[in-house]
């Protein structure tokens, strides 16, 4: 209790800084020098830093005592303590080195480093400009990528063709749930429900009935799509974070029962042998009437990569394409205008349960889809693949990028699933294990650090990476709006 | 009958965690409106704190009663104490820099701090279960009847007596310190508008920071009686706990402190009842469909107000 005041009053001597550093920065847009701090003041200001990031280093010890000093962690047996003061030691040093230099430049100084940067930044026209370039870039990069990979890094290529198929199934379901967040402003905590949906209708249907991947992606679709509906009915009057509870539930209660369902889903064991996507009727196998074959290409397994990556580089931008287009039609407004407001919207005779459930559907539609390209990508599912934490990541994606902007969803799907597999190549690098010690693995900080960019992120850039948005209806001429005049995911 | 009341017992004690942890969830939801997605893993933490320091002080199950009881109290205060630095940290870095942002803001982070915990905790403690010796034991047995498969006597355990009068006793302490002191009051301001509860004095950040110090603590109690009640712990206790005391919160009415007790005994007698009389795998299932059912017909939960909507 104690400490907490004490900090309390510390983070008001910060919420100080923070001030002057506004003053300063609007001083310098005013084309003013900045004030020069006089020599008592300047003593308290630094004196100030170091007690301030002297009690962020206290409070490092206070935390890390039980984690980093003391450790249940060791060899099996019975549960023992060991010790690790040098780790805390280290990270206490590290708090308050790191907090006395952000004191010491930013926050308390009188004349803060940042405002050196402050005419550094893009008019909005701009911006609009390049991230429509930006878009065209983009796609053009992932229409040729897999030749660049085996072009440029033929023995990695497969490595890279996998990581980018993975990224693309993360926009595809970015893009997917950004319809019901982004444009129906319905908080959905359990969209990986839908995907589940998708992977276990295709793998059921697959092993069934033996249908292949191009027969079952439709149904799964279809499946899902209905279980959209499904789980909308009970949630129409539901708001906000109620709405985001009840949708984690229903995610969660699909997952226990596929898990416990054994005659039909198998269970934890899950299903395995799910087909591979033919190629219009042609199988990647080595034999005579493989694709290999069929064209006269030496055989090599990187083709069926490479074809997956395009199914998934199809599914994707038909999500998109079909997402653009609805904006611009009745029901795209309706969405649109439900996320606004849902009284005005009824008043003005909009059915808010079929504008409600449409967005449920088409959104389910395709994470039903994604679903059932990741069942054929792996070959083999299980109930452990479709936990909460998807679903965390899948919004993540699509708040970080910008709720209802297409081209956000990419960016964060690049830097959050990119940024974090990249750790993997991490491992052989030397400098680290001499820094770190033998042992030291980087991937399995790969969600500690997945978790610490979601916060940074949405700290630094509250309204996501691309903070600008395009009217969907505009009189004349088309202007980029900023994010924060958007009602985006206040979930009616 | 008598499997029933044997039921009937280890539901309230169940119950009794969840709800001291869904008072975290509903007192954090009534002051700025959001989810606090991290308390279930602050939980977590309070859980491995208590499991250091009982390692560290040596407990036994053998010693004497009076001497389990006091040490029980000095594992309460320090699980407590530091647990509270944990929620206050998680407080000032990831929520209120967005104070004033767009609602979806704080959720993000709220989510990507309990990531961080996770894999925080797996990293520095191991991802492997943490067996513990139970160290407060016997009971008392308090009926006896047969059934048709043999004899069956309804026990009470020394370890669900104290969870349940902890809980008893944390549940009047709270209540009172809302209800009477200056704190308390400041709570109740900053709930009702944090505008004016600051243009009449009241340090809206403080008051907030305290409040989840407040429910941070309270994880810790939940984390320890947890750790003493089933002797086993991992880092990924504290999503479903969370989740379902959130449940409890919401089913109670969100915002109400008695509500999130209510909601927590209710819960934990659902699924102590459905894992007794129907099936254990579907517990789960039972709980989130009891939410899901009382959220259609009872939007505001069962002593919530109801929400005018206004334009």
């Amino acid at each position: 209790m104690a400490s907490a005041e004490s900090l309390g009053s510390a983070s008001d001597t910060r919420s100080l800084g923070e001030q002057r550093e506004l003053e300063a920065m609007r001083e310098a847009q005013r084309g003013e020098p900045p004030r020069v701090a006089q020599s008592a003041q300047g003593r308290s200001w630094v004196a100030a830093s170091v007690k301030d990031a002297a009690i962020a280093g206290f409070i490092t010890a206070a935390l890390g005592l039980f984690f980093l000093g003391l450790t249940t962690d060791g060899p099996s047996g019975p549960l023992g303590i060991h010790t690790r003061w040098g780790a805390l030691a280290i990270a206490v040093a590290i708090v308050f080195g790191v907090r006395l230099l952000l004191n010491l430049f930013l926050f308390k100084n009188p004349n803060p480093a940042s405002t050196a940067f402050s005419g550094i930044g893009l008019p909005a026209a701009a911006i609009s400009g390049i991230s429509k370039t930006l878009g065209m870039a983009l796609l053009v990069v992932a229409l040729v990528l897999p030749f660049l990979l085996i072009q440029f890094v033929p023995g990695q290529s497969r490595l890279y063709i996998d990581l980018a198929i993975l990224i693309l199934t993360y926009v595809m379901l970015g893009w997917g749930l950004n319809i019901v967040v982004g444009l129906a402003g319905l908080l959905d905590l359990g969209y990986v429900a839908f995907y589940a949906v998708g992977a276990y209708s295709f793998a059921l249907i697959a092993q069934n009935f033996g249908l292949g991947f191009w027969l079952c992606l439709p149904l799964a679709g279809i499946l899902a799509a209905f279980w959209g509906v499904i789980l909308g009915f009970p949630v129409l009057r539901l708001r906000g974070d109620y709405l985001a509870i009840v949708t984690l539930a229903f995610g969660e209660i699909i997952r226990v029962v596929i898990l416990n369902w054994y005659d039909f889903t198998n269970g934890p064991n899950g299903i395995s042998g799910i087909p591979k996507p033919t190629f219009f009727g042609l199988e990647f196998s080595r034999g005579e009437d493989g694709v290999a074959a069929f064209f006269g290409l030496e055989y090599s397994n990187i083709h069926r990569f490479v074809w997956l990556y395009y199914i998934i580089l199809g599914l994707a931008l038909l999500t998109n394409f079909v997402t653009i287009r609805l904006r611009r039609l009745p029901i795209g407004r309706a969405w649109e205008a439900l996320r606004e407001d849902e009284i005005a919207c009824r008043s003005l005779g909009i059915n808010t349960t079929n504008t409600k459930l449409t967005a449920f559907a088409i959104g389910a539609m395709f994470g039903g889809f994604a679903g059932s390209f990741f069942a054929t990508r792996q070959g083999f599912i299980s109930p452990e693949s479709f936990t909460f934490i998807e679903s965390a990541i899948i919004l993540a994606i699509v708040v970080l990028g910008g709720l209802g902007s297409q081209i956000g969803v990419v960016l964060a799907a690049i830097v959050m699933i990119g940024g974090t597999e990249a750790l993997r190549n991490l491992q052989d690098v030397a400098l680290l294990q001499t820094i770190f010690g033998a042992n030291f693995d980087p991937v399995q900080y790969r969600m500690l650090i997945f978790g610490l960019v979601m916060v940074v992120i949405m700290v630094w850039k509250p309204r996501g990476l691309v903070s600008s948005r395009t009217p969907s209806a505009v009189l004349k001429e088309k202007k980029r709006i900023g994010a924060d005049l958007v009602a985006q995911g206040e979930g009616h | 009958m008598e499997y029933f009341l044997q039921q009937l017992i280890n539901g309230l004690t169940l119950g009794s965690i969840y709800g001291l942890i869904a008072i975290g969830y509903t007192m954090v939801y009534g002051i700025i409106g959001m989810i606090n997605f991290a308390h279930g893993d602050i939980f977590m933490v309070g859980a491995f704190v208590a499991l250091i320091v009982i390692l560290g002080l040596g407990l036994v199950g053998s010693s004497g009663m009076a001497f389990m009881l006091l040490a029980l109290i000095i594992v309460l205060v320090v699980a407590m104490t530091f647990t509270s630095v944990w929620g206050w940290t998680v407080e000032r870095i990831a929520y209120r820099p967005l104070r004033g942002s767009f609602r979806l803001a704080p959720l993000i982070t709220a989510i990507g701090m309990s990531i961080v915990l996770q894999n925080f905790v797996q990293i520095t403690q191991g991802a492997r279960n943490k067996p513990l010796q139970p160290i407060i034991t016997g009971g008392y047995r308090l009926m006896e009847g047969s059934t048709e498969n043999g004899a069956i006597a309804v026990q009470i355990s020394t370890m669900q007596i104290v969870i349940i009068v902890t809980t008893f006793l944390l549940m009047l302490g709270f209540s009172l310190l809302i209800a009477k002191t200056p704190l308390g009051r400041a709570q109740r301001a900053c709930e009702q508008d944090q505008k004016m509860a600051s243009l009449l004095g009241v340090d809206v950040d403080r008051t907030i920071s305290l409040t989840f110090v407040m429910g941070a603590a309270l994880a810790a109690v939940a984390g320890t009686m947890y750790l003493l009640y089933y002797g086993v712990i991992d880092f990924y206790i504290g999503f479903l706990a969370g989740v379902k005391a959130f449940t409890a919160a919401v089913l109670g009415g969100i915002g109400s402190l008695p509500g999130a007790m209510l909601g927590g005994i209710l819960i934990g007698l659902i699924e102590t009842f459905w894992s007794g009389y129907f099936s254990l795998e579907y517990k789960d299932v039972a709980a989130f469909s009891i939410l899901v059912i009382v959220l259609i017909f009872l939007p505001s939960g069962l002593l919530g107000r109801p929400e005018v909507e206004k334009v």
